[in-house]
């Protein structure tokens, strides 16, 4: 079988791992050790669109963990950096991939340790009920991409092994053009979600007045096209097509820098936003509106001490 | 019309002077009713106790020579419907924040005034305002049916009141020197829960803040306006610690309050007129499609 280390428990990391763990031997790293325990001794329960238990290694200790095949960085953005440096010397031989939001989690781990290095970007979701148990909500799929020694052959090895798990994958042979819609979608959505407390709802697809938050929505997304452009990147997906795709599913989802700012915590800001923004800065492109969002939600985090 | 704390401020003490009588007209049932029992009572800046007739009730109004209304921007509408009989022979002013009450109540009425006040204060209980900050009053014809003279007395009366007013042929530049300093500020505070100060001292939400005031001094200039100040050194000046840094905008306590905010009448405003005069104003759609969004998350959630 398989050996597969998932960094990092929180919904992505529980969903990956739970389904993994039904073709594979899998070991969570968690950042706490009483997570690990719940986990070795509870297993990982998957309710929602999957229903079962799922029987898995975890460990806080990052020297305990097994050798591996492939390990799946799913922290959060924010969390990437000291994950990267707590593995530093570990998992010799394995296959690391990133799957964080945003653009930069690959260089973070790729100084880090000369494993060979994956992309992936997720469209699924979850909500943690607790240490042992996730919610599984949008069955979308994650996409994976070859970034450092790899090719898209081992892209398509680690897209298969998570389809037979029973979640969805698929591997391209360049990530970028997927990444950047995804980054593009979630500057967008994200950044107004955290400044208006709008779940993504029908909201952000309205444009019928002026002042109508789809054309904001809309508008920011052709800041955005243009920095791709600029970056010389093809578009995978239509951002603003993505975006009334989704409001049109009639679930109001709450991103994560909306529940982020609510509970006065750090957002991973500067990985979406501020890695667009500064593509736009480097290219020349000029993109006054993103740069309003860039600056409200930082200066947002900056009031919690307020 | 419209007896909230600037409202009263302007009632109180004009209802002092012997050749002035001065009906108050609010909606607060409690409010007038503590009026007509004991007076409309300031203190503060000014400890004044009026004696205006308060009543809730339009009909009860006579014909009066002036009115001035001072209720928030999106209540001018029915509070003008409500009241036009009193002025079929008078002048009426807005002393109101934003852009479009003179057009609002020149719908029911021949005789506008434009105006823009500094005073400031709140409610504290039914009959009793804190009048916080004292400050001038500018007032101008909105358009020709209004004759200068009419003005002047108005100024007039509300000086020899204690509310220092002038009369000028071009009140415009005072409103937006004002709907500038607010629609660039307000909204920030609002959107990030920063007081005046903070939102200042952040150089990348200062400049951001300088990107609104260029779309609104655009929009004034294409209509001609000369601002009476620079909103850039009145904000600055509002910045220091002894001023104004501690401010929590009005904007920011509506949303804290989750009232209904007066984004459409700043932003919306120059957003409007930007349209009208072929100036485009893309940050400041963008800030009140935010708060206009922020309004839509209280009845979602």
């Amino acid at each position: 079988m398989t050996k597969v280390v998932v960094a990092g428990a929180g919904s992505i990391g529980s969903l990956l791992a739970a389904h993994l763990a039904r073709v594979a031997e899998v070991t969570v790293l968690t950042r706490r050790e009483e997570h690990a325990a719940a986990l070795r001794e509870q297993g990982l329960r998957v309710s929602g669109r999957s229903d079962f238990t799922a029987r898995l290694g975890a460990t806080a200790d990052p020297a305990a963990l097994p050798a591996a095949e492939l390990a799946i960085l799913a922290c959060k953005g924010t969390d990437l950096e000291p994950l990267a440096a707590r593995l530093e010397g570990t998992l010799p031989g394995a296959t690391v991939m990133t799957i964080q939001n945003g653009l930069g989690a690959e260089e973070v781990v790729a100084a880090h340790g000369d494993w060979p290095l994956l992309s992936s970007v997720t469209f699924m979701s979850g909500t943690r009920h607790g240490d042992a148990h996730v919610e599984y909500v949008l069955d979308t799929a994650t996409w994976i991409g070859p970034y450092r020694g790899t090719t898209e052959e081992d892209a398509r090895r680690v897209a298969e092994l998570i389809e037979a798990g029973g979640l969805h994958a698929e591997a391209f042979p360049d990530l970028r053009p997927a990444q950047w819609s995804k980054l593009i979608f979630n500057a967008t959505v994200n950044g107004v979600a955290a400044l208006t407390g709008l779940p993504h709802d029908f909201h952000f697809a309205q444009t019928e007045a002026p002042s109508d938050l789809g054309i904001l929505v809309r508008d920011l997304v052709d800041e955005g096209k243009a920095v791709a452009a600029a970056a010389g990147v093809e578009l995978h997906d239509d951002p603003w097509a993505m975006n009334v795709l989704a409001t049109e599913r009639g679930h109001r989802h709450f991103p994560s820098m909306l529940e982020d700012v609510e509970a006065h915590r750090p957002t991973e800001l500067e990985s979406i936003n501020g890695a667009l923004a500064r593509e736009a800065w480097r290219l020349g492109v000029d993109v006054p509106l993103q740069t309003a969002v860039y600056r409200l939600v930082k200066a947002r985090e900056a009031s919690y001490s307020e | 019309m419209g007896c909230g704390a600037v409202g009263s401020l302007f009632a109180a003490n004009l209802s002092l002077l012997d050749d002035v009588e001065v009906w108050a007209f609010d909606l607060n049932e409690l409010h007038t009713a503590a009026i007509n029992r004991g007076g409309l009572r300031l203190s503060g800046a000014g400890d004044v106790v009026g004696q205006p007739r308060a009543t809730s009730d339009a009909s009860e109004l006579p014909a009066c020579e002036f009115g001035i209304v001072a209720t928030k921007a999106m209540h001018t509408e029915p509070a003008i419907a409500a009241t036009a009989h009193a002025f079929a022979d008078g002048y009426v002013a807005t002393v109101q924040n934003g852009l479009g009450n003179e057009e609002t109540i020149a719908g029911h009425v021949e005789g506008v005034i434009r105006g823009t006040t500094f005073p400031a204060g709140k409610l504290l209980e039914p009959g009793h305002v804190q009048w916080d900050v004292q400050g001038d009053t500018t007032f101008g014809p909105y358009d020709e049916r209004t004759p200068l003279a009419e003005v002047e007395r108005l100024a007039d009366a509300c000086t020899r009141a204690g509310m220092p007013a002038d009369a000028v042929e071009d009140a415009r530049g005072p409103q937006w020197r004002k709907v500038i300093f607010n629609a660039s500020t307000n909204p920030i505070g609002a959107l990030t829960g920063l007081t005046h100060g903070r939102v200042c001292e952040r150089p990348d939400l200062r400049a951001l803040v300088t990107g609104l005031v260029d779309e609104g001094k655009a929009v004034a200039a294409a209509q001609g306006i000369e601002l009476d100040a620079d909103p850039e050194e009145l904000i600055d000046h509002a910045a220091r610690p002894e001023v104004a840094y501690d401010h929590k905008a009005s904007m920011l306590q509506d949303v804290e309050a989750r009232r209904q905010t007066e984004v459409d009448y700043l932003n919306g405003g120059i957003v409007r007129f930007g349209a009208e005069h072929g100036v485009p104003t893309p940050l400041n759609a963008a800030i009140q499609a935010l708060v206009k969004g922020v309004e839509a998350s209280w009845t979602q959630n």
